[in-house]
């Protein structure tokens, strides 16, 4: 027997696979961790001086170091850094009382759908397939998931037809449709939107009077040049009028992807366009309850959104290791989507953004009824049957959604650029293997 | 797991909402109710119906409303947190104001006393927490020799020995959803050590802080406003928040103020009837020990009376323990109510049981790195599973704040290299805190009207003011409870920050405010004589 190794493939945690973390941020953070270092003659041997300077901006804008409760919605002056970066993206101005520094994206995202849902009757537009956090919420919560299908033949498109189908027929169950979810670039399906696309989102939401909720934990994950990312705030600002100023809209980003990949900081934001001071008020009272985000996570964030720049210190280093997690990025997403595709039974669209792909596998009728007989769903089947034989962990296509009687698995592009060519083999040989046992019309099912 | 558009058999009638304003400048005049203009920088709102009495089963038209006070969730409206409440808020105009006009009011800061949160008013962290910490944020320096000459050769020890419990050495990387194996082992041992009885490594949730586990557990629990929780009162308002936001009913029972809070299991008995009685499901009983905002520490035969309530009556003991290391009298000892629940013979079969800890009190109140857990016994095993499907959802707690519970759970022994200035700095932190307490408890009881307990543990006072009628009347004008109206005259004369005890409930008629014993020592004589000088004007303005 092979002893085989588990390659975990099924969440989204760089570090996890390899990934090392960007040094600068680690050096600040460990210094205001412990800040009697700063006082140490020799802490000039191990931190360089813009770590130095750094740590103590962030710790003289807390009140009293990592280890006090910030204000609830996170400390001020990071939340400005917030509100410049987000400007500087999109050349608009965005207000920091309009900022919520939260434990993650998760939590925020919750956050804004308990404000939001009141009961069963309270539906929320959801693509298909979706980051299970959205059905898991809802849930919890009580509220009801009104699906949307995004088109796979037209590269995880946003099809605004089926959107008015899945509203109508909500509506027609007495369902009152209360916000719209879009997660762009999309995951499982990592496809960036197009200006046109979210334009249309927006007219859509504003003529049906919902709340947009923007996942944009992605935004800095782009492996394609024609559809670089593009927030939902800034198309929406350009538009201008009256929708720019009515329509409510919850952008949502995280240091847990992008290039920084520190899933383990809980650090994220929403930013709020067009939400009522009263109703921030109530979510702010809500979050008063659970004190404040971590306060080293929050520094993360505004490290992110206030990276090195030009003439620093430790600029070089910083873009040398970010380009470099970037570019091999971009190259695991296309040699994960050639490797797929090199298999007959298997499309895959091109992961042009996220940290994910999401393979159609097409199983034969013999397969699907051993995964019957096996008291499975046929893609989990085939999931664990991929795990017994190469040690490669994915996550089936029916935690996120799928159609009736199509099939696929979630796999990460996170694991090591040198590793990848075995996995991709690796997979490709179970597959064929897989095919040929059940498309063998003569054969047997071998246990 | 997900639901998907439900075939409802009952239809609603799309029926046209009660006209509900709250109209807001620059934001959108609703086009639904657009006669109404508003020019003023003041929210007006026009309410048929105030928000505690919206009626939750009102169906929202047919359009489907933007996000607005009248279209949210109700149990968001009605969940309220006093200790961030409307006098913090006055706190924080007043302070906006002394910066803006330095010297325009008799005092030159602010003094939060609202908030246990003793690094924000100059406690210094535990040196060797912290440098355990930086070095695992950063952890490519522990092989540097440079390194050993900034930190404690135990706590670069502590460092790698954390680190090689992690897969990788990532800590930017998501854990199991219950935190890290080994740092859970850790906190075992240290259960175990601390209680005498072994602790499961798979019994533990490390959570951002103890708040989320509570929440949890809330949630797991409550299925309807049918379901009710036993409360203190009074209590530390996450509960009666936590509780309504999962739509629940908060069932009281009163700790008896003039035996120094102590709790009476014939008032736990006839709370627990009284509700039966009103068809309410009781599912578990919260007890702050030691107790917040009260800070007494129970007994040890009181423990067991309520460990034989709990089993007898079937409910789930959650117990709030995370002021454990906050102990200020010789004649009070902490007991976890598991160590109580096996010394009495009660094992997983016998009571379901969840202890919850932080590190953001005890002496290293580490508040901002938002660390903690629960220690869940006596459930089946597919409750568990349920309650990590739970935690999964928000993938897991911080890592550093993962780390800073094993530390905290596993400080330095007698003998590690640090032990001696962990100790020096652990034993000054609290006998300070036992000092401070006790002068402020002095100072307290020595104004009129005032009479105060004493603080056995936890970071409080709550002492009780008999107030004047004609202070209950100007209350009364002033839109206020008697208690807040004392706080904000309090907070205006001096710039002391307290919470009116009706944030955390009080026998009616009855007034407190809760204050904390925070302030560094050298600020304690200034609280003392700007207090003692507002309440002797205060009741020289309202004697009767």
């Amino acid at each position: 027997m092979i002893l085989l190794q588990i390659i975990f493939t099924n969440v989204g945690n760089p570090h996890a696979l390899g990934q090392k973390p960007l040094t600068f941020p680690r050096q600040v953070v460990a210094l205001c961790q412990a800040p009697f270092l700063l006082d140490d003659p020799n802490v000039e041997l191990v931190f360089p001086a813009d770590a130095i300077a750094r740590a103590k901006h962030y710790l003289s804008l807390t009140s009293g170091g990592l280890g006090a409760y910030s204000d609830a919605h996170g400390i001020p002056g990071i939340r400005k850094e917030v509100s410049e970066f987000i400007e500087r993206r999109d050349g608009y101005p965005s207000d920091p009382e309009h900022i919520f520094l939260t434990g993650g994206a998760s939590i925020g995202v919750m956050q804004i759908l308990n404000c939001i849902i009141r009961g069963e009757l309270d539906g929320i537009l959801v693509p298909v397939p979706q980051y299970p956090l959205y059905s898991a919420t809802i849930s919890l919560l009580g509220g009801s998931l009104v699906p949307y299908y995004l088109e796979e033949t037209a590269n995880w498109g946003l099809d605004i037809v089926n959107l008015r189908q899945s509203v109508a027929q909500a509506r027609s169950q007495g369902i009152t449709v209360r916000a719209m979810v879009i997660i762009n670039p999309g995951n499982p399906t990592g496809q960036c939107l197009s200006e046109a696309n979210l334009k249309e989102v927006l007219q859509f939401c504003y003529q049906n009077n919902l709340v947009l909720l923007g996942d944009e934990v992605y935004q800095q994950n782009i492996y394609q040049d024609e559809r670089p990312f593009i927030s939902a705030r800034k198309v929406l600002m350009d538009m201008g009028g009256n929708i720019s100023k009515e329509l409510q809209l919850v952008s949502f980003h995280t240091v847990s992807k992008g290039y920084w990949g520190e899933c383990g900081q809980r650090g994220g934001y929403f930013e709020m366009t067009n939400i009522p001071p009263k109703t921030a008020e109530e979510i702010y009272k809500v979050t008063c309850t659970s004190h404040s985000p971590n306060v080293p996570g929050q520094i993360f964030l505004g490290l992110m959104v206030n990276p090195p720049k030009p003439g620093d210190i430790s600029y070089e280093r910083f873009v040398r290791e970010s380009k470099g997690i970037l570019e091999s990025l971009r190259r695991r997403a296309q040699i994960v989507t050639d490797g797929f595709n090199s298999c007959r039974n298997v499309i895959c669209n091109f992961t042009e953004g996220a940290m994910y792909s999401f393979p159609q596998i097409r199983l034969p009728p013999k397969a699907i009824e051993a995964a019957k007989n096996a008291g499975k769903v046929p893609d989990v089947f085939y999931c664990l049957k991929l795990l017994e034989a190469t040690g490669i962990s994915t996550v089936p296509g029916s935690g996120f959604g799928q159609k009736e009687g199509v099939f696929h698995l979630r796999t990460t592009i996170l694991p090591a650029e040198e590793d990848m060519p075995a996995i991709m083999a690796s997979f490709k040989k179970f597959n064929d293997d897989f095919m040929k046992q059940y498309e063998d019309y003569g054969g047997y099912l071998r246990m | 797991m997900r639901r998907f558009v439900a075939d409802l058999s009952r239809k609603l009638t799309p029926e046209r909402r009660k006209n509900l304003v709250t109209c807001v400048l620059q934001h959108r005049t609703c086009s639904l109710f657009s006669s109404f203009q508003s020019q003023s920088s003041v929210v007006i709102p026009i309410r048929f119906l105030n928000t505690a009495s919206v009626d939750p089963s009102m169906a929202s038209d047919y359009s489907g409303s933007p996000v607005t006070l009248d279209t949210i969730n109700i149990k968001v409206l009605n969940c309220e947190y006093a200790v961030r409440g409307e006098i913090v808020t006055l706190a924080q105009k007043l302070e906006q104001e002394l910066k803006e006009n330095p010297g325009s009011r008799s005092f030159d800061e602010i003094l939060y006393c609202n908030i246990g949160n003793p690094q924000s008013l100059g406690q210094q962290p535990i040196t060797f927490f912290r440098e355990v910490l930086a070095l695992c944020d950063h952890p490519t320096i522990l092989d540097r020799a440079e390194t050993q000459g900034l930190f404690s050769a135990d706590s670069i020890e502590r460092a790698f020995q954390i680190l090689d419990q992690i897969p990788g050495r990532a800590t930017g990387a998501y854990s199991h959803s219950q935190g890290i194996k080994g740092l859970r082992d850790t906190i075992a041992s240290g259960i175990e050590a601390r209680d005498g009885y072994p602790a499961d490594p798979n019994d533990i949730f490390l959570t951002d802080g103890a708040s989320p586990a509570v929440h949890m557990m809330m949630q797991l629990l409550i299925r309807s406003e049918k379901d009710g929780i036993l409360c203190p009162i009074p209590q530390y308002p996450l509960y009666s928040a936590s509780i309504t936001l999962h739509g629940g009913t908060l069932v009281p029972y009163y700790l008896d103020e003039a035996t120094g809070w102590g709790l009476e299991i014939s008032e736990l008995k006839n709370q627990l009837e009284a509700a039966k009685s009103k068809g309410i499901s009781i599912r578990a009983l919260v007890v702050i020990n030691p107790g917040n905002p009260t800070g007494q520490v129970l007994s040890e035969s009181n423990q067991k009376e309520i460990v034989e309530f709990c089993k007898k009556e079937k409910l789930v003991l959650l117990a709030d323990e995370v002021y454990q290391e906050n102990i200020y009298v010789p004649d009070k000892q902490f007991h976890s109510f598991k160590k109580v629940s096996r010394t009495m013979g009660y094992g997983e079969k016998d009571i379901s049981l969840v202890s919850f800890q932080s590190v953001s009190k005890g002496y290293h109140g580490e508040c901002g790195k938002r660390g903690g857990y629960m220690e869940v016994t006596g459930f089946s095993p597919d409750i568990r599973e349920q309650i990590y499907k739970v935690a999964s959802v928000n993938l897991c707690s911080n890592i550093s704040g993962q780390i800073l519970a094993s530390l905290v759970m596993s400080p330095p022994k007698v003998g590690d290299e640090s032990y001696e200035s962990y100790f020096a700095e652990k034993d000054a932190i609290l006998s300070s805190l036992a000092k401070r307490a006790k002068t402020l408890e002095a100072a307290l009881n020595s104004l009129e009207g005032v009479t105060c307990n004493r603080a056995e543990g936890a970071m409080y006072l709550f002492p009780r003011i008999e107030l004047p009628k004609k202070a209950i009347e100007a209350a009364k004008s002033a839109n206020k409870a008697p208690d807040a109206f004392y706080a904000a005259r309090l907070l205006d004369a001096t710039g002391i920050v307290v919470v009116p005890g009706s944030g955390f409930r009080q026998v009616p008629g009855t007034w407190h405010f809760r204050c904390t014993i925070l302030p560094q020592e050298d600020r304690i004589p200034a609280i003392v004589t700007r207090l003692t000088e507002f309440h002797k004007g205060f009741m020289d303005e309202f004697r009767d």
